[in-house]
């Protein structure tokens, strides 16, 4: 039986993974973290629909489980790759027939972008703390109280070259929109306030909800980004932003801030560019073959890609590259060792 | 506050032997100061350092004025650079902000263009005959002050902390735009957070205080002052801050940069002219001092040694706040007990003297 080793446990890999598994092949996964899932597991719901992440990840699990050919290793990290083998941290080397990278992203640290105080004020957090909170089923100030006027600010750590981040991270607009919304249901008499840079709401309904949230939710987006954030007399936060519609400088209070980071290339893709010769794009994310009829195969014949490795994508998306990453392996083992035949990508 | 972020700004300062570069505007507003941080690290701390009066302006002023070429600057600096070699250092440091980035500037453009650095090396060499060395270590006069700062805070004669309540002082600290605001990398504690006054505030006891318009310039802005139908800008721009930082009520305000201390302290005096409007917690304006004048009251200096008299606003309520002994009738007399003047009562000072100092006069 052929083996294929897929470098992380996301829901990428994990769906590769059982893809593979019905494919008739054996799978092992190599996943860095104590447990599968990836980053889904510390997220609420998901946009549009606000299906529960948990709901998601069940039946991700359940199709791990349900296969004696998949082995999950845990707190386990690749340092080398070849089509062969791969590394792992420790020394040991692990024979395979083909190996899918599905090491994910990085979320950006907002501590960089220093001028928004994060880590210094209390009520400054990121989307991802957010989510954790909604989880925790507790969402207040550092202090407990309830907020009353609450900003979000989009691009954080997305298109800004001061930070090297050139590329857009795709999902945090709808995940302003979406969360402002959760918030708007939690603190009904709450003034909530979008600052964006545009507004990209590309995928099925997501335009809808960024309609509601302006027309049921009454949510403000303010089309300016925020340059600075002190604490005021009063233990709120001052924003300084532009409002580039109206070309008006703006000040407001507020008390609480949510900055929607966005997703940085993984630190461990110049190991694999460096040692592997595997191709990297300016951004720092990997290289397809190409961006259309094989965009889940890498440069070297035998490794594949699967999910935000190489580019910010919805959990929607990389579901799908799971499955066409794995379609992509099954047609490369079929035709044999050696060649790279070409397949139809998701 | 939670201040960590300056940790990872780290740059090397050197530890001795510095070639002092002296300000334009601090030798006429803080004669004293500069003084004071001579006398600091020279007998203070024990540390060589080397006051050139061989040195001249940086010419900043003039450049951010654009009344100064590129060349011309690059070429003024080159000389000062070829006279601390000259002198045996290789440690430079500048009492003055505008001077600090004028060096970091133009270090920074040679090492970015080489050709300018070979261009600058031959109009200095056409005009005076000189060459240089670049320094191994470029420092502000702050940086040399928070590198000894442990120091200091072990020899130190008072802390930062009112007598009165035992309550640490409460201090705004300003720092100049072009301290870090440029090269984020060459400050303490980088351009958002800098941590170059707040590290001695903290270190001898006082305690910093946070408020919304802390990173906005003093209005100085060169242009804003130096053009004088621009000045409402000046002003305005030391009112945003002092209407911001007034409901905390400091105790003072320390600043790093010849300007911003003269701005903070002087506008004071026009504002409450203006408008009658003051901003310190006894009806007065609030103190400035530059951060040698700090680190002199800490380790015991006279407050009219350290040239305190030439503030606008009265320092006298924080000295009384800080327990320092001084003798009120002194204040205006100079060197050899020679009175040297005092100005009008205005509204923004709180102390009543005259009958003293007129006795002594």
């Amino acid at each position: 039986m052929k083996h294929v080793i897929v470098i992380g446990g996301g829901i990428a890999g994990m769906q590769c993974a059982a893809e593979l598994a019905r494919g008739g092949v054996r799978v092992t996964i190599l996943e860095k973290q104590s447990d599968t899932g990836g980053k889904l597991r510390n997220w609420h719901k998901l946009f549009p629909s606000l299906t529960p992440a948990e709901e998601v990840l069940g039946g991700l699990n359940h199709a791990l489980k349900r296969s004696s050919e998949i082995e999950v290793r845990t707190g386990c990290e690749a340092a080398g790759v070849t089509p062969q083998r791969v590394t792992l941290a420790t020394g040991e080397e692990l024979e395979c027939d083909a190996v899918v990278v599905a090491t994910g992203f990085t979320l950006f640290d907002a501590r960089i972008k220093e001028e928004y105080g994060y880590g210094i004020y209390d009520n400054v957090i990121t989307s991802a703390d957010l989510e954790q909170m909604f989880n925790s089923g507790t969402v207040s100030m550092a202090g407990g109280g309830v907020p009353r006027r609450i900003a979000f600010l989009h691009c954080v750590g997305s298109r800004d070259e001061k930070v090297c981040q050139r590329h857009c991270s795709k999902v945090c607009c709808v995940t302003g929109v979406k969360q402002a919304m959760e918030m708007k249901e939690l603190f009904p008499s709450a003034d909530i306030f979008n600052f964006y840079m545009d507004i990209r709401m590309f995928g099925p309904g997501y335009e809808e909800m960024y309609r509601e949230a302006q027309q049921r939710c009454n949510i403000h987006f303010v089309r300016g980004r925020i340059s600075e954030v002190s604490p005021m007399i009063d233990g709120r936060l001052q924003i300084k932003a532009e409002d580039t519609l109206t070309g008006r400088p703006l000040k407001i209070g507020v008390d609480m801030l949510v900055l929607l980071i966005g997703m940085r290339a993984n630190d461990m893709n110049t190991v694999l560019e460096e040692r592997c010769g595997l191709k990297r794009q300016p951004s720092g994310f990997m290289q397809p073959r190409d961006q259309f009829l094989h965009n889940t195969e890498s440069n070297v014949p035998g490794i594949f890609y699967a999910g935000a490795v190489t580019a910010p994508k919805s959990v929607g998306e990389s579901l799908n590259e799971g499955t066409a990453a794995a379609r992509g392996v099954l047609d490369y083992l079929a035709a044999g060792e050696g060649s790279n035949k070409l397949t139809v990508a998701g | 506050m939670k201040r960590s972020s300056w940790t990872e700004y780290q740059k090397d300062i050197a530890d001795d032997h510095y070639y002092y570069a002296r300000s334009c505007i601090r030798q006429n507003f803080f004669p004293g100061s500069e003084k004071a941080f001579l006398n600091i690290l020279g007998k203070d701390l024990g540390r060589d350092i080397f006051d050139d009066p061989k040195h001249t302006s940086c010419t900043g002023i003039g450049y951010h004025s654009d009344i100064v070429p590129l060349e011309t600057i690059m070429t003024v600096v080159a000389r000062q650079f070829a006279l601390m070699s000259e002198a045996g250092y290789e440690n430079f440091t500048s009492s003055c902000i505008t001077s600090f980035g004028i060096y970091t500037e133009i270090l920074s453009t040679w090492e970015e263009f080489p050709e300018t650095e070979e261009r600058t090396r031959e109009n200095l060499y056409k005009a005076t005959g000189r060459e240089f060395v670049k320094p191994r270590n470029l420092a502000h006069t702050s940086d040399v002050i928070f590198h000894h700062r442990e120091q200091i805070a072990r020899q130190a004669k008072r802390r930062l902390v009112n007598v009165y309540t035992g309550e640490p002082l409460r201090v705004v600290e300003h720092i100049g735009c072009h301290y870090a605001k440029i090269f984020p990398k060459s400050g303490i504690g980088g351009s958002e957070f800098p941590y170059v006054l707040a590290g001695m505030v903290e270190s001898w006891g006082g305690e910093i205080v946070d408020y919304p318009e802390r990173r906005h310039c003093c209005g100085f802005g060169f242009r804003n002052y130096l053009v004088q139908a621009n000045r409402g800008y000046s002003v305005a721009n030391s009112h945003k801050k002092l209407e911001s930082m007034a409901p905390y009520k400091p105790d003072f305000i320390v600043c790093n940069c010849p300007g911003c201390s003269m701005f903070l302290d002087k506008w004071q005096y026009t504002i409450a002219e203006m408008e009658g409007t003051t901003y310190g917690a006894n009806g007065g304006g609030i103190p400035v001092l530059t951060y040698e004048e700090m680190a002199g009251l800490v380790l015991g200096y006279d407050p009219w040694e350290l040239g305190m008299q030439m503030h606008q606003v009265d320092v006298e309520p924080l000295l009384d706040k800080m327990g320092v002994e001084y003798d009120p009738s002194a204040k205006y007399l100079g060197r050899n007990g020679k009175y040297i003047g005092q100005p009008e009562h205005a509204l923004v000072n709180s102390c009543s003297q005259d009958t003293l100092y007129k006795i002594q006069r």
